[in-house]
C-alpha cells in the first residue's frame, strides 16, 4: 500500500509519520521507534494507547495515523508529572507495567476535572483502561492522593 | 496491616521501590515487543479455523509472490521432531496431517514487514477436510476407542482414597461447572529469533520459564543447549500463559532458515487462541456430615477439559484432585479425577492451577450442607479445619508447619468492608448505565476459604540456582527467575541487600546463559530462588571470611566486619572480584500412591479466606460486587506493597472468573477471543477490599515465606458466588455467572 507521510509534533518534537490508510497511529508512532505507547487489543478496549491528540485524550489503536496531519500528540513521555509518578511508586500501581503509560495519560486526564475527584469518579474515568496484574486499588489511590495534592487539601 | 519490622529500609520486610518502576512509568522499559534488530524480517502464523480438520492441501505460491515476502515455513521445514510439549511432546510445532483444534499453526509467513506478512496470510492456500469435533468430555470418553491424539483421549487419571466409612446422617449432593479463563496477561506474545555464528540461535522474548523452552526448543532443532539461548526482555504479565511454547519455535526455525533476524508479534485475537488457558472444569460431589457439622465424607468427581494436548494437565489434575476435599477435617475421601483431550482450545497453566476449580466445587457444596444443617456456613468451616497434626483430607500427608485456619476465619470475620462511595451510580448492579430502573437490589454476603501448595509436588525434583558476583560497585545478583511483574527481582534484591546491608545490589538479566532457576510459576519463586540467593550470601560471607583469615564476617553499613575490625569493602575486594553460586534444593516431595493416592506429595500449603458482599438486579440478573475482605498467611512478607499488590490482583481475576470471564466456543470454535467481547473487570469493577495480612513464618522455608501469587484468585470467586447465591436465592451452579442464571 502506498505510504504517505504525515508531519505530527510528538512530545514536543517535530517528526514525519509513514502511514497507508489503514495505519493507525499507535502502529505508526511505534514503527518510527517511540515505543512509549503499547497496544494490548488494538480494537479501543484496553487503553495501552492512551494518548492525546490536539488536546483531546484518545486510543491511538483507533486513530488513523493519516487524520493526525499537523496534530500534536502528547505520550506518557510529555505528560508525566513528579507527583503523579511518586504516588503510583507509593501505591504500589505497577506491576508489569504495561498498561502504566497509558493509565499515566487516563489519569491526568481524571485530574484536570474542575473539582475534586470522588473514588466512583476515578473508577469511571480510568474504567477505559485495563490492568490484569494490580487490581486497579493502587492505581485509584495514587490518583486520589495525588488530586486532594494538587488541590491543597490535606 | 504490617507488624513492626526490624531489618533496614532495603532488606526483607520493608517495601522497597521496584528497580524497575521508573522506566515502567515513563514508557520507557523495554518489553519483548520493543525489541528491534537491524535488518529483522516479521512473520505471521497461518492457522487452522476448524476445530478439527485434516490437512489435505497447502499451497503458498500466491504468498511468495506476495511483495515482501521471503519464506513460507511448513511442517516440513521442522529441523528434526515436530513435537512439542512442557510436560510431553505431543503438540506438533505445525500441522503436518491433523490439527486438533481451531488456531493451531500449519504454516508461518516471513516477510520484510509484519504487514507484509499479515496480508500474505490470506494467499497461503490451506485445503482442509473439516472432521467431526469432540467437545465435551463425555464426547471424549465415550470416544476412547477412537482416539483424537495416537496418545489416547486421556491425558491423566487419578484416584484418591482414604478412609472407608461413606455413610452419615446428612448428605448433600451437587454439580458445579467453571469457565475456560484466559490469563489475558497484557501484553500480547512477541519475541525475536536471530541465528548466531556458530549454526545456532538465540531469542530475545517473554517467558516464565526459560530453560524449559530451550529444553523444548533443542529437541525440535536437533541442537545441544550451547546452541539455543534465550534471553528475557521485559514481560508485561504471564499468570500461567507464558509457561508453554507458542512462537519460540516458529521464530527459531525461520531465523535459521532465513540466516536473519525474524520477529513476530502476536494479536489479541490470536494470542487468545496460541496460548493454553485455563481447565474448564465439571465437579460432582457428595459430602456428609453428622447433624452437629462434623464432616464424614467427600466425594468427588472431577473432569477437566484438558483441549487436544497436554501442556501441564497432569500436574493441574493432581491439583484439582488434592485439593477437592479443602482444607478440612475428614476422615473418608475418595476423588476420581480425570482430565481428558477434546477439539476445544488447549488448557494449561493459569494462577491456582486446578485448585481454583476445586475450591469453587467444594466451598459450594459445603454451602449447601450449611443450609440443609442449618448451621451459619462460616461456623461449619470453623467447625471442620484443619489443625496442626491432622492429616490432609486428600494425600493424607500430616499438616506440619503453619494451619492457622481459624485465625484466618476469625480476622477474615472480623474485617469490616471498607466504606464504599456514596451513592454513585457504579455502587449499582449495571453502574453507570443506570439499568435499575427502580427495581430493588438484592444483597448477600458469602465466605470461603481456599488452599493449596506451594511449589511443584507430587515428587518432582525441585531446585533453585542463584549466583552472587561481589566488586568494588556492589553485589551483582544473577537468577534466571523470569520477572513478569509479580516482584521476584525485587524480593531477591532485598534478600541480597538483607545479608549485606549498606552494599548495593544490581540484578543481572536473567537468560539461559544462567543455571536454572525453574518456572515462575506454583507460587514458588520468592521461596525457591529468594533461598538460592540467601545460600549464596552465606557462601560470600565465608569467602570474605577466608580472604581475611578470619572464621567468619558479618556485613554493616556497607562494611565487612571481622571481630573488632571493619574493612572497606574495597580494601577486601579490591580488583579481585568474588563469585559465588547455590543451588537450593526444597524439601523433597513423593508422588502419591499408585492405589490410593496418598503420601506426602505436598512440601506445605497456602491458606486463605475471602468473603465478599453482593448487590443483584433480580430483574437483569446483573451483580456488582459491594465490597471484599480477605485474610491470608503469607509466612513472611518480604515486600509487604508488592504482597498487596498479589492479592488485589488475584482477587481482580477471581472477580473475572466470578462474574465474566470465560472462553466461548460452539462446536469447539471460539465466540468471544477479543477484548470487545471477552470482559475482563476494569477499575469500575474493583470493589474495595480490606486486607488482613497474617505472617506465620513456614519453618520448612529458609526465608520463612509462603508462596504469595496464587491464594488471592483461590477462593475469592467462590465467595463472590456464594454471595450472589444467597442474594438471588438461585442455585449458581457455574461460574462465570451469567445473567440467567441470577434472574430470580
Amino acid at each position: 500500500m502506498t505510504e504517505h507521510h504525515v508531519e505530527i509534533v510528538l512530545d514536543g518534537v517535530s517528526m514525519t509519520l509513514e502511514a497507508s490508510p489503514a495505519t493507525s497511529l499507535l502502529r505508526a508512532i511505534r514503527d518510527a521507534g517511540h515505543t512509549e505507547m503499547q497496544g494490548a487489543c488494538e480494537q479501543g478496549e484496553c487503553g495501552s494507547c492512551t494518548v492525546v491528540v490536539d488536546g483531546r485524550v484518545q486510543n491511538a489503536c483507533l486513530t488513523p495515523a493519516m487524520s493526525c496531519e499537523s496534530a500534536v500528540v502528547e505520550t506518557v513521555a510529555s505528560l508525566l508529572r513528579e507527583d503523579l509518578a511518586a504516588a503510583f511508586v507509593r501505591n504500589g500501581a505497577v506491576q508489569c507495567g504495561f498498561c502504566t503509560p497509558g493509565f499515566v495519560v487516563a489519569a491526568e486526564e481524571a485530574l484536570a476535572a474542575d473539582r475534586p475527584l470522588t473514588a466512583a469518579e476515578v473508577r469511571e474515568r480510568l474504567a477505559g483502561n485495563v490492568c490484569r496484574c494490580t487490581g486497579y486499588l493502587g492505581i485509584i489511590d495514587a490518583v486520589l492522593e495525588v488530586d486532594r495534592e494538587r488541590r491543597g487539601a490535606p | 496491616m504490617t507488624a513492626t519490622r526490624t531489618g533496614h529500609a532495603h532488606g526483607v520486610g520493608s517495601s522497597v521501590t521496584r528497580p524497575d518502576v521508573g522506566a515502567k512509568i515513563a514508557g520507557t522499559f523495554e518489553y519483548s515487543n520493543d525489541v528491534r534488530i537491524p535488518g529483522m524480517l516479521f512473520g505471521a502464523t497461518k492457522r487452522c479455523p476448524h476445530a478439527h480438520a485434516r490437512l489435505i492441501g497447502l499451497d503458498a505460491s500466491r504468498a511468495l509472490a506476495h511483495p515482501g515476502v521471503v519464506r513460507v515455513l511448513t511442517a516440513d521445514d521442522v529441523p528434526t521432531a515436530n513435537l512439542l510439549g512442557h510436560i510431553i511432546s505431543d503438540q506438533p510445532v505445525f500441522v503436518r496431517d491433523v490439527s486438533r483444534c481451531e488456531g493451531e499453526a500449519v504454516a508461518f509467513v516471513v516477510a520484510t514487514s509484519q504487514e507484509a506478512a499479515w496480508a500474505a496470510l490470506e494467499l497461503v492456500d490451506v485445503t482442509w477436510e473439516v472432521l467431526p469435533a469432540v467437545t465435551t468430555i463425555d464426547a471424549s470418553i465415550a470416544g476412547a476407542d477412537a482416539p483424537l491424539h495416537p496418545m489416547g483421549n486421556v491425558i491423566r487419571e487419578l484416584h484418591i482414597e482414604r478412609g472407608d466409612d461413606f455413610t452419615a446422617d446428612v448428605i448433600v449432593e451437587a454439580s458445579w461447572e467453571t469457565g475456560r479463563q484466559d490469563q489475558l496477561f497484557l501484553a500480547p506474545e512477541s519475541a525475536v529469533a536471530y541465528p548466531t555464528g556458530d549454526g545456532g540461535v538465540t531469542l530475545i522474548l517473554a517467558t516464565q520459564d526459560l530453560h524449559t523452552d530451550q529444553h523444548q526448543l533443542c529437541s525440535v532443532l536437533g541442537l545441544p543447549p550451547d546452541r539455543v539461548h534465550l534471553i528475557n526482555s521485559g514481560i508485561g504479565g504471564a499468570f500461567g500463559g507464558r509457561e508453554d511454547i507458542t512462537l519460540q519455535a516458529h521464530l527459531a526455525i525461520a531465523a535459521l532458515a532465513t540466516g536473519r533476524p525474524v520477529k513476530t508479534t502476536y494479536r489479541r485475537g490470536e494470542s487468545f487462541l496460541a496460548h493454553p488457558k485455563r481447565h474448564p472444569a465439571r465437579l460432582s460431589y457428595r459430602v456428609g456430615a453428622t447433624r452437629d457439622g462434623d464432616l464424614r465424607f467427600v466425594e468427588a468427581r472431577v473432569d477437566l477439559d484438558g483441549g487436544p494436548y497436554a501442556s501441564t494437565s497432569q500436574p493441574v489434575l493432581g491439583s484439582a484432585c488434592y485439593f477437592a476435599a479443602g482444607p478440612y477435617r475428614v476422615p473418608s475421601v475418595r476423588v476420581d479425577g480425570r482430565v481428558v483431550r477434546t477439539n476445544n482450545p488447549i488448557s494449561g497453566a493459569m494462577r491456582g492451577f486446578g485448585a481454583v476449580q476445586a475450591c469453587f466445587g467444594i466451598e459450594s457444596t459445603l454451602d449447601l450442607l450449611a443450609d440443609r444443617l442449618g448451621i451459619d456456613p462460616v461456623a461449619l468451616r470453623r467447625r471442620n479445619v484443619l489443625a496442626e497434626g491432622d492429616p490432609f483430607p486428600t494425600s493424607g500427608q500430616i499438616v506440619r508447619g503453619q494451619t492457622p485456619l481459624v485465625e484466618l476465619i476469625d480476622a477474615c470475620e472480623r474485617l469490616p468492608y471498607p466504606q464504599s462511595d456514596g451513592d454513585h451510580p457504579l455502587q449499582q448492579p449495571g453502574g453507570t448505565g443506570c439499568t435499575l430502573m427502580g427495581a430493588r437490589t438484592r444483597r448477600g454476603e458469602g465466605f470461603a476459604l481456599g488452599v493449596k501448595n506451594h511449589m511443584y509436588g507430587e515428587g518432582v525434583r525441585e531446585y533453585s540456582w542463584a549466583s552472587i558476583t561481589l566488586n568494588r560497585g556492589g553485589l551483582i545478583v544473577s537468577s534466571s527467575a523470569s520477572e513478569c511483574g509479580q516482584g521476584i527481582l525485587t524480593v531477591l534484591t532485598q534478600v541480597a541487600s538483607d545479608a549485606f546491608p549498606g552494599v548495593p545490589v544490581t540484578l543481572a538479566s536473567p537468560s539461559t546463559y544462567m543455571k536454572y532457576s525453574g518456572s515462575s510459576s506454583a507460587s514458588r519463586q520468592s521461596w525457591m530462588s529468594g533461598s538460592a540467593v540467601l545460600g549464596a550470601t552465606r557462601l560470600l560471607r565465608e569467602r570474605l571470611a577466608e580472604r581475611l583469615g578470619v572464621d567468619a564476617v558479618t556485613i554493616d553499613d556497607g562494611l565487612v566486619v571481622a571481630g573488632e575490625t571493619r574493612h572497606r569493602l574495597d580494601d577486601v575486594v579490591g580488583g579481585d572480584e568474588i563469585t559465588v553460586e547455590y543451588e537450593y534444593e526444597a524439601p523433597v516431595t513423593h508422588r502419591g500412591v499408585e492405589q490410593t493416592g496418598t503420601g506426602d506429595v505436598h512440601v506445605s500449603w497456602m491458606f486463605v479466606a475471602h468473603k465478599a458482599l453482593v448487590d443483584v438486579d433480580p430483574e437483569l440478573g446483573l451483580c456488582t460486587i459491594v465490597g471484599l475482605a480477605t485474610a491470608q498467611d503469607v509466612g513472611r512478607a518480604i515486600n509487604p506493597r508488592e504482597v498487596r499488590g498479589q492479592i488485589l490482583g488475584g482477587i481482580a481475576q477471581g472477580i473475572g472468573l466470578a462474574l465474566n470471564e470465560s472462553l466461548e466456543t460452539r462446536d469447539g470454535v471460539s465466540l468471544n477471543n477479543s477484548l470487545t467481547d471477552y470482559l475482563v473487570p476494569t477499575a469500575a469493577d474493583m470493589p474495595p477490599v480490606a486486607i488482613a495480612m497474617l505472617e506465620h513464618p513456614d519453618p520448612l522455608s529458609p526465608l520463612g515465606i509462603k508462596g504469595a501469587g496464587e491464594p488471592s484468585s483461590l477462593s475469592s470467586t467462590a465467595a463472590i458466588a456464594a454471595a450472589v447465591r444467597r442474594a438471588s436465592g438461585r442455585e449458581i451452579r457455574r461460574v462465570p455467572i451469567r445473567p440467567w442464571d441470577v434472574i430470580a
